[in-house]
């Protein structure tokens, strides 16, 4: 295998992108609850205390609220803390911390206070995690003037972006889904960064265009092949970063496509989705070719048992559905093309992450 | 310790022109906030002038200090630009903050007072953070997180006292407590126990001191800021004090009926300027003359500053979505 072809998870890219930049920028901080533990948060933390002076590895105290705090003095006064939480849940804890100080300290300051801090926070699925370690909140935080949230779903993008959040010299929400830590892909070896510039087309096509965030991104990626072998064909855009919003190109493709479809790993209501929607409906809407549809999770808690996640996140099936019905398909040439997305997985149970999605991507 | 414990003459002067100009500086408030023009909540400092003035007079500007919503004693004690908290308090561009954050939010870093943050127990963890960074760095800042009596009630006192205490951070924890929260009483809030005893089960230093007595203040504070710029870590302190008027606002509240005039007037009679006053003539270094010399020169810095930050333009509409993002 060549450097070139360097293939690593995103999860190990985002332990690597955060090695990088410890490395380089000795006033970073990597704080967790468990930093250097076996686990060492999923492995993304795991080892980086050989590079670096351990007095920047901070053991974390269950203390989220406290602590967000404590990230925060320390930014103030030059440092770039990284908090890496195992669930998204768990920022919920510190919310007060993230809302009233972190991202306001530069605002109150007329400018004169800078908040370089991030909080990595992981969105668990699967395996009966349930209604409190499974929520993807990202329209929460997105809420706050003063955050920056991204959500990463490709290896490469992961390991850059996780870099260029480090740098930012603003509050910036990392939220990262378990189930695209196993996704594969090229990586470049060394420093570099993504940066935060908005959706980037990872699928490209004229029918529709979808956007979708982190591991929905993925099953948006799979129907838009299965739409293709119906002879249409979806533009998908990776969202990335969802704060700052920058959603000129998506508006060029809703023109060109005249067709939109969100698709949220969060609750649909109040969502991204929604905020997407309202934009491109202000931006776009003579070229509209009908109405846009949004998807995300129903309104109703994450329930644990499989039983009741039959159906409960959106999919590459649900999706192909949802775009037959807006490009006017015939519904049984979408169910024979569901029917075919089924087969190829072959039986896997609802609750395990599928190994069609591991790329390489 | 017994060495820095003395105290020169010139800094007991000091401490009471800085108490005076507190006083004079909140009550000029309160004269013209019928006026309409502050626009914004105020929580005054009066009665509570020692703890402010006593605890700062131990640091240095390098230090960092955290404040609360009740913060103007603090940043006046820190020497904060006067002009600039009016200003502030008007509205005025001119504001330390340029109007963006109001009475409830004054900071002067280079004075060291970092930032003030009107939600209960908010600032102390920043102040525990700028000590993480000040640790590492290897530098001999000391940071202050000023609070009341109600913070030690939040979960993030507890959290950022624990993480303190467990890394021997060079953080004060200073407790003004004015024995309320807004109307209600310490005692329908906490049980029976000295407020120090949170402090001990943290692992932590502690030690009180009449809140009223801006020499027992200093003292006590300056013991807990060597100890913590010699790597002794943090020590929480107790000042028991009284705030004369109402929680928010500028008059006086006792009919109301959450507390009693005879209260009042017990705390009252320890003014912390009269007693102090006492102090400094009975060891005469201080004559009234000195004093009226003293009110002057506060009265003349303060109605210029009045004058200022009235005549100080409002910031631009257009401008008020500026500094989002760095």
């Amino acid at each position: 295998m060549t450097e070139q072809k360097r293939m690593l998870s995103l999860g190990d890219a985002i332990r690597e992108g955060l090695t990088e930049i410890a490395v380089r920028d000795s006033s970073v901080l990597l704080m967790a609850e468990g930093i250097a533990d076996p686990s060492s948060v999923y492995g993304t933390t795991s080892g980086i205390g050989k590079y670096i002076d351990p007095k920047r590895i901070i053991e974390m105290p269950v203390s989220e609220n406290g602590l967000c705090g404590v990230a925060v003095g320390a930014a103030l006064m030059g440092k770039r803390p990284v908090i890496n939480l195992h669930r998204v849940e768990f920022a919920l804890l510190a919310i007060e911390q993230i809302v009233n100080n972190a991202a306001k300290a530069h605002y109150i300051s007329n400018g004169r206070h800078k908040v370089p801090m991030v909080i990595r926070m992981i969105v668990g699925r699967g395996w009966g995690q349930g209604p409190e370690h499974s929520q993807s909140m990202e329209a929460v935080f997105s809420h706050f003037p003063g955050l920056k949230v991204v959500m990463p779903t490709y290896p490469r993008d992961g390991k850059g972006l996780v870099i260029a959040a480090v740098e930012d010299d603003n509050p910036v929400i990392m939220i990262e889904h378990r189930w695209c830590h196993y996704a594969m892909g090229h990586v470049p070896e060394g420093y570099y960064t993504e940066p935060m510039d908005g959706p980037r087309a990872v699928h490209h096509g004229k029918d529709i265009t979808i956007v979708a965030t982190s591991y929905m991104t993925l099953e948006a990626v799979r129907a838009a092949e299965a739409l293709e072998k119906l002879g249409y064909s979806a533009t998908v855009f990776d969202l990335r970063v969802l704060r700052p919003l920058m959603l000129d190109r998506i508006f060029e493709s809703v023109q060109q496509t005249g067709r939109l479809l969100t698709v949220d790993t969060g609750f649909s209501k109040f969502g991204i989705g929604a905020e997407i929607v309202s934009q491109v409906v202000a931006n776009c809407f003579s070229e509209l070719k009908t109405a846009p549809r949004r998807m995300g999770l129903p309104d109703h808690p994450t329930p644990s048992s499989r039983g009741f996640v039959t159906g409960y996140y959106p999919d590459s099936m649900s999706m192909l559905r949802n775009i037959g019905g807006m490009l006017e398909i015939a519904e049984d040439r979408i169910e024979d093309a569901v029917r075919e997305l089924i087969a190829q997985r072959k039986g896997l149970p609802i609750d395990v992450p599928d190994p069609l999605f591991k790329g390489p991507f | 310790m017994s060495n820095s414990a003395k105290i020169q003459d010139g800094q007991l002067l000091r401490m009471h022109y800085d108490m005076l100009r507190i006083r004079m500086v909140e009550e000029a408030i309160a004269e013209r906030y019928a006026e309409q023009e502050m626009r914004c909540p105020v929580h005054l400092s009066i009665g509570q002038e020692a703890t402010a003035v006593g605890a700062c007079h131990a640091l240095q500007h390098t230090d960092r200090v955290f404040s609360t919503h009740r913060c103007h004693a603090h940043y006046l004690a820190m020497d904060g630009d006067l002009k600039a908290m009016l200003a502030e308090i008007y509205g005025k561009a001119a504001g330390c903050i340029g109007g963006r954050g109001g009475s409830m939010h004054l900071s002067d870093p280079a004075k060291g007072l970092i930032a003030s943050v009107p939600i209960v127990a908010s600032s102390i963890p920043l102040a525990v953070g700028a000590a993480l960074a000040d640790q590492i760095d290897g530098k001999k800042s000391v940071s202050v997180a000023f609070f009341g009596d109600a913070s030690v009630e939040e979960g993030v006192f507890h959290e950022s006292a624990n993480f303190a205490s467990l890394r021997k951070l060079p953080v004060l924890f200073i407790c003004e407590n004015n024995l309320y929260s807004v109307y209600t009483p310490l005692k329908d809030r906490q049980p029976p126990r000295h407020i120090t005893e949170v402090a001990r089960a943290h692992g932590m230093n502690f030690a009180t001191a009449d809140g009223n007595d801006v020499v027992a203040v200093f003292k006590v504070t300056q013991e807990a800021v060597e100890r913590a710029r010699q790597g002794g870590g943090p020590t929480f302190l107790l000042f028991d004090t009284y705030r004369w008027r109402e929680h928010c606002g500028p008059g006086f509240d006792n009919h109301v009926g959450y507390r009693t005039e005879a209260e009042y007037a017990t705390w009252r009679s320890r003014c912390p300027i009269e007693s102090n006053r006492a102090r400094l003539q009975g060891q005469e270094l201080l004559s009234p003359a000195d004093e009226e010399t003293m009110v002057s020169a506060c009265k003349l810095e303060i109605d210029a500053a009045f004058e200022f930050a009235k005549a100080a333009p409002l910031p631009e509409a257009s401008q008020a979505a500026d500094h989002v993002y760095a």
